[in-house]
């Protein structure tokens, strides 16, 4: 009878204090776990990036540019119309460029290759590169994201 | 000298200590050296530790200031370029080495019972090594460190369901940005060395508990053993110095190079690559077809790799038969099968476009 009573006793004593550690542990551990993940800043929606005149790039020339947080690749082709992608290699993530020797768009890190269309056509890219929009007033070039 | 020491003996248990220290024996025998490759990691890591400290004297981290700050110290500090280049040297030769003394227990079977723990915290040594490699791999924010990260947050970013926490949790955002030189320079200069050295101890405690191990094969014609402390640590400190001296060598003739700054709207230059111990994994990543069996041929290689590392750091509890005095050929086979493999796949990651 005794022993029990005492046993009982413990029983209740090691269930606090065990919750109270537990609580305790998830009151310092919660909002550790929350300061590691990194707010989401507010994505800016683009509209519309200007991105130089059409005298700034010959038939067969290309530019990187800003486009939001991202890098924007724009295209002059040999027939002289504009083409605009997100540059970010749908592989990993490194930053494609044009060779104008190839006629293609070309990412160095493991010789993935696209065409003028952003179709991956060669190498380990699983997905075409995202398009972007060009338009052209006057003489100003403006890339905006596709509809 | 005497003097202090009576000193401290007259209120210290000095005597426990040393007698603790002299418990040790080093079994002699013919694959002997593979006993100095343990301390050369240990040594490697005390200049890490050292030049680390001396490079933080400078170093700036952030997207505007690494880069710049790392070019002041190898072209206006003096020394610094000495010391910048012993950390870059070091960390590699770190690796290298705990690579060999990591497959000298493995083929030696040293962590059959009672070692099955100091096999296990070896390990996360291990796998510490190659995230001070990882995270410092950045801090000088150039162009290849800055595609390199890239490349390898985003295949963390593949693994199933916690990928996209482990790519935002590595990378402190969607983007390889300034945010992640903070984090990685967080990691590299504080989480990493604190935990490091708690299982350093660790390792080395019951090391010295449980005194050095003989290999497998070898058990039973042991003749002849060395005290560890003094004999063997003299001799580790003979192997310390040429070690020292083959990290200046390299320091000074072929000195760490710093190459172009970051820029993430530039386009990625070729010759992207790894470090030379994930170039293996890398370059097999490359070889998978886009599908194996209907599951992307990307998860099949992550899961393979990391299916592997489990089984290796649980290979005490999966190699019953060495604690019965049993050499299981397939340890060896398999050992062996990675060892080339790993060889292989890097010689074919530098020479293969
Ligand atoms: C407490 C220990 C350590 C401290 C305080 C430290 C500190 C630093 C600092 C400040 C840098 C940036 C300067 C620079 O890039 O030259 C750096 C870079 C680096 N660290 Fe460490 N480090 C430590 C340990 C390690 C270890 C154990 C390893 C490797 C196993 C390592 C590998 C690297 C690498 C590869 C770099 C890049 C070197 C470069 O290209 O400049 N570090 N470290
Ligand atoms: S990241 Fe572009 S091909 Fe791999």
């Amino acid at each position: 009878m005794e022993g029990n009573k005492t046993n009982s006793r413990r029983g209740f004593l090691n269930v606090l204090l065990g919750g109270t550690l537990a609580t305790f542990f998830g009151m310092v551990i919660y909002p550790v776990i929350r300061l590691m993940e990194p707010p989401k800043l507010p994505e800016a929606d683009i509209s519309s990036v200007a991105v130089g005149k059409i005298t700034d790039l010959k038939p067969d020339q290309s530019k990187l540019f800003k486009f939001g947080r991202q890098p924007g690749l724009l295209i002059r082709t040999s027939e002289g119309e504009f083409k605009a992608f997100i540059a970010t290699c749908t592989h990993l993530d490194c930053t494609v460029q044009y060779r104008s020797d190839m006629k293609i768009i070309w990412c160095a890190c493991h010789n993935g290759q696209y065409d003028l269309n952003g179709l991956n056509v060669a190498g380990p890219p699983p997905r075409p590169l995202t398009p972007l929009e060009v338009h052209i007033k006057d003489d100003a070039i403006f890339v905006s994201p596709k509809a | 000298m005497r003097g202090l020491i009576n000193w401290l003996a007259e209120r210290y248990q000095i005597d426990q200590l040393l007698s603790f220290a002299k418990k040790k024996d080093v079994p002699i025998h013919k694959e002997f050296v593979w006993y100095y490759f343990g301390g050369i990691a240990l040594f490697l890591f005390i200049i890490q530790v050292f030049t680390g400290i001396l490079l933080l004297l400078y170093y700036k981290p952030g997207a505007d200031t690494a880069f710049e700050s790392v070019q002041f110290i190898v072209t206006k500090v003096k020394y610094g370029w000495l010391i910048r280049s012993i950390h870059s040297w070091s960390a590699n030769l770190m690796v290298l080495a705990a690579f060999i003394h990591m497959f000298s227990n493995l083929f030696a079977r040293t962590y059959r019972k009672p070692r099955e723990l100091t096999w296990i915290s070896g390990m996360f040594l291990f796998f510490l090594s190659m995230g001070f490699g990882f995270s410092g791999y950045l801090l000088p924010w150039n162009e290849l460190a800055f595609f390199a990260t890239k490349v390898g947050t985003d295949i963390a970013g593949a693994v199933p369901i916690i990928g996209e926490y482990m790519l935002v949790f590595l990378r402190g955002g969607q983007d390889v940005t300034g945010g992640t030189l903070s984090r990685f320079f967080g990691f590299h200069v504080a989480v990493l060395p604190g935990i490091f050295t708690l299982f350093l101890a660790a390792h080395l405690a019951i090391i010295q508990f449980q005194g050095m191990s003989t290999p497998l094969h070898l058990e039973g014609k042991i003749k002849r053993k060395m005290p560890f402390f003094p004999n063997f640590m003299l001799r580790d400190l003979v192997v310390w110095i040429g070690v020292l001296n083959v990290v200046a060598l390299l320091a000074v003739f072929f000195p760490w190079e710093l190459g172009v700054k970051a820029d993430a709207f530039q386009a990625a230059p070729a010759g992207i690559k790894p470090e030379w111990y994930f170039m293996f994994m890398f370059q097999t990543l490359k070889f998978l077809p886009a599908e194996v069996f209907f599951i992307e041929g990307e998860l099949v290689g992550i899961g393979g790799f990391s299916l592997a590392g489990i089984l290796v750091v649980l290979l005490p509890f999966i190699d019953r038969k060495s604690s019965r005095g049993i050499k299981h050929p397939l340890v060896t086979i398999l050992g062996v099968l990675a060892v080339l493999f790993i060889i292989a796949m890097t010689i074919v990651g530098y020479t293969i476009e």
